[in-house]
């Protein structure tokens, strides 16, 4: 055991020694590490970031938030048997509501109507267009997790009374009113003023594909004057328990079919849905876009591993009467085996720290410049990359290492 | 047939009838056909013989750096012909100093580094190491060139530290292979005086050269030709010189 320790200490100091007197070797040869410790940390903080993203854009959902809708959150083969499926339609709400206050030690908080479409809003001379337009209860404060900005939510008083009172996204309040507030001003949306009360504060986008800041909310009952139109309605059902959402649904589900009036045998016309069932459907599409990105920079970490092995193989060469005057002094098969893999192992490990050092910076430099842009560097990534380098090493000096450990020592000292 | 004398020291290395095949392309050289030898503790033996003799296998053989085709080799009372690697390089490490002609030095590292290796290889503590090192090097006139490195030193100097390697581990022989072959007389006779001070301090030394003047500091001449001993001047003993009383090549008769 302490010979083995020797060996090590004495390997190590073999592998300082070496790629301090072959310096541009050592560093040509580990920059192929380098680029590709490089490539592999920024993939992996643009994965997390991804993943951070993801989160990110799955909260505003709220994971303790039902939602009854025509359509379930998932790819589906029948698309003929929703699409004539009865709308969902807002009054559904008050008797949800009543039966779920009726109900001792029910699941559920509240529900929410809720109802959208896409329309243009106006301010002076500036329009913004495609912006969701949402009709909805003061209670929907409750359900989503969004923050304020500047002002308020609509009160109850306000949503009874169907007021044109209106509360305005983020991007929707740049648009309109880059230079002053928003608040008590009046935008116009389908001809119709709305007095602005409130103004949400930034959600970014959803998965980068839409802004979520596009957006005007407003109370029901002045959405259904003025926007009687094609809406999807959906109904969202606040959850008390969310470590208890299965039982919440098929509470939901049983109230909804009460609602609907279903007969026992006949089966459900809407679909309940939730964040979680959103997210598995989205999953595995976020999994195949990192195990391709996980791939392709494996690929240039395999290319920097063939340049320490070939490296490595060039060494043993040079070195093979080194190798047999060594043998020659007793070291044995595994001794001659193991300097080599340090050897290999010290470049890359080299080259990771200082392929982790770019990225860090690289990372930083981005952040920086694109705030928006999802990057997550972490100390698992850290662990994650200098493991790899040393894998990498062992990989890649293996076969040299091992030709070494073979030579025949009297061909080895004879070798010219 | 042959009288052998100073029978009294034991008996170190035993070969019996070893012979040694190679095959270069697609041919089979047979480099050593049956040779026999007996050597024993503290004897200073030279073998000769012209390029193709076999003298270079058969040091190959001494040293542990190959092992026969066939024939028994006996190091100690132990059967080298059957060892693997790592069993042989144990043996060279404890039993074996080998001193090069072109010294083998490792070029970055210090002569003590140098000629730590071995104990390193041994499992031998860094402090007991550096001792020893420092000590054997100060035996061979190096005490003031510890932390020089070879291409700060001169060819004797270099032997020197080769010499202080090979000793380091108190080896049963010291192996030289045409040790002065490098360097010019004058230091090759000091190297040569250094190898007679060894041998009078008790250590069996084994000399491979085809130089005549050489050999001649050794007590025990051992001629190979075509793989064969030619003649052998038999043992002998401290301050004894060369009588002259040669055994005829029949290693069969000898014991």
């Amino acid at each position: 055991m302490k010979r083995f320790a020797y060996e090590l200490s004495e390997s190590w100091k073999i592998a300082a020694a070496q790629m301090r007197s072959n310096k541009t070797r050592s560093t040509l040869t580990a920059l192929g590490v380098i680029i590709a410790i490089v490539a592999v940390t920024l993939m992996g903080t643009a994965i997390a970031g991804i993943q951070v993203g993801f989160d990110k854009s799955m909260a505003i959902f709220g994971d303790d938030v039902l939602y009854v809708s025509q359509w379930p959150w998932k790819p589906v083969d029948d698309w003929w048997n929703y699409r004539d499926r009865k709308k969902i339609k807002t009054e559904y709400a008050e008797p949800i509501n009543r039966i779920i206050s009726a109900t001792p030690n029910s699941n559920l908080v509240v529900a929410v109507p809720t109802s959208s479409l896409l329309r243009s809003v106006k301010y002076a001379d500036s329009e913004v267009s495609n912006v969701l337009i949402r009709g909805t209860v003061s209670d929907y404060i409750i359900t989503s997790t969004f923050d304020f900005q500047e002002g308020r939510f609509f009160n109850e008083l306000e949503s009874r009374a169907g007021a044109n009172v209106c509360v305005i996204g983020y991007d929707v309040a740049d648009a309109l009113f880059p230079s002053e507030s928003p608040i008590d001003k009046s935008v116009l949306i389908n001809g119709q003023p709305f007095k602005v009360i409130g103004v949400i504060s930034r959600q970014g986008t959803f998965l980068g594909l839409f802004s979520l800041d596009s957006i005007v909310v407003m109370p029901l009952l002045a959405f259904q004057k003025y926007f009687s139109a094609k809406s999807d309605s959906d109904i969202l059902v606040k959850v008390k328990d969310k470590t208890r959402l299965a039982e919440a649904r098929d509470e939901l589900t049983g109230i909804m079919r009460r609602v609907r009036g279903l007969a026992p045998e006949k089966k459900g016309d809407f679909s309940i849905n939730e964040q979680q069932a959103l997210k598995s459907t989205l999953d595995p599409i976020k999994n195949s876009i990192e195990i391709a990105g996980l791939f392709v920079t494996g690929l240039s970490l395999f290319v920097g591993a063939i340049g320490i092995m070939n490296i490595t193989f060039v060494s043993v060469k040079e070195r093979t009467r080194e190798i047999g005057t060594r043998k020659a002094l007793g070291a044995r098969r595994r001794t001659i085996l193991l300097q080599f893999l340090i050897e290999s192992t010290a470049l890359c490990l080299l080259g990771g720290f200082i392929g982790l050092t770019f990225a860090y910076a690289m990372c930083a430099g981005l952040g920086k410049a694109f705030p928006s842009f999802p990057i997550h560097f972490s100390v698992t990534l850290v662990i994650v990359s200098m493991t790899v380098s040393i894998l990498t090493g062992l990989f890649s000096g293996f076969a040299p290492a091992w030709t070494a450990s073979r030579l025949d020592p009297v061909a080895a000292l004879r070798y010219e | 047939m042959g009288q052998m004398r100073q029978m009294n020291r034991p008996i170190l290395i035993e070969i019996e009838n070893i012979a040694k095949d190679y095959m270069m392309g697609e041919q089979i050289v047979h480099a050593l056909r049956g040779v026999s030898l007996q050597i024993r503790s503290n004897e200073y033996i030279a073998i000769m013989g012209p390029s193709g003799s076999g003298k270079s296998t058969l040091m190959n053989m001494l040293g542990c750096l190959d092992t026969p085709t066939s024939g028994r080799y006996e190091f100690n009372g132990r059967d080298v012909s059957a060892m693997n690697d790592d069993e042989l390089a144990a043996i060279r490490n404890r039993e074996i100093g080998f001193v090069f002609q072109t010294f083998n030095l490792l070029p970055r590292a210090d002569s003590l580094r140098n000629v730590e290796l071995p104990l390193v290889y041994a499992g031998i503590d860094p402090e007991t190491r550096r001792e020893r090192a420092a000590r054997v090097l100060q035996d061979v006139g190096l005490g003031d060139r510890l932390h020089h490195k070879p291409n700060e030193l001169s060819g004797g100097q270099r032997q020197r530290v080769a010499i202080a390697r090979a000793l380091v581990n108190d080896p049963s022989i010291i192996l030289a292979d045409e040790p002065t072959g490098n360097l010019d007389s004058k230091t090759g006779e000091e190297i040569m005086a250094l190898f007679e001070s060894l041998y009078r301090r008790g250590h069996t030394i084994i000399l491979v050269t085809h130089e005549a003047d050489i050999a001649r500091h050794a007590r025990r001449t051992v001629h190979l030709r075509d793989g064969l001993i030619e003649s052998d001047d038999g043992f002998s003993g401290i301050g004894i010189l060369p009588m002259g009383d040669r055994l005829e090549a029949d290693p069969a008769t000898r014991q």
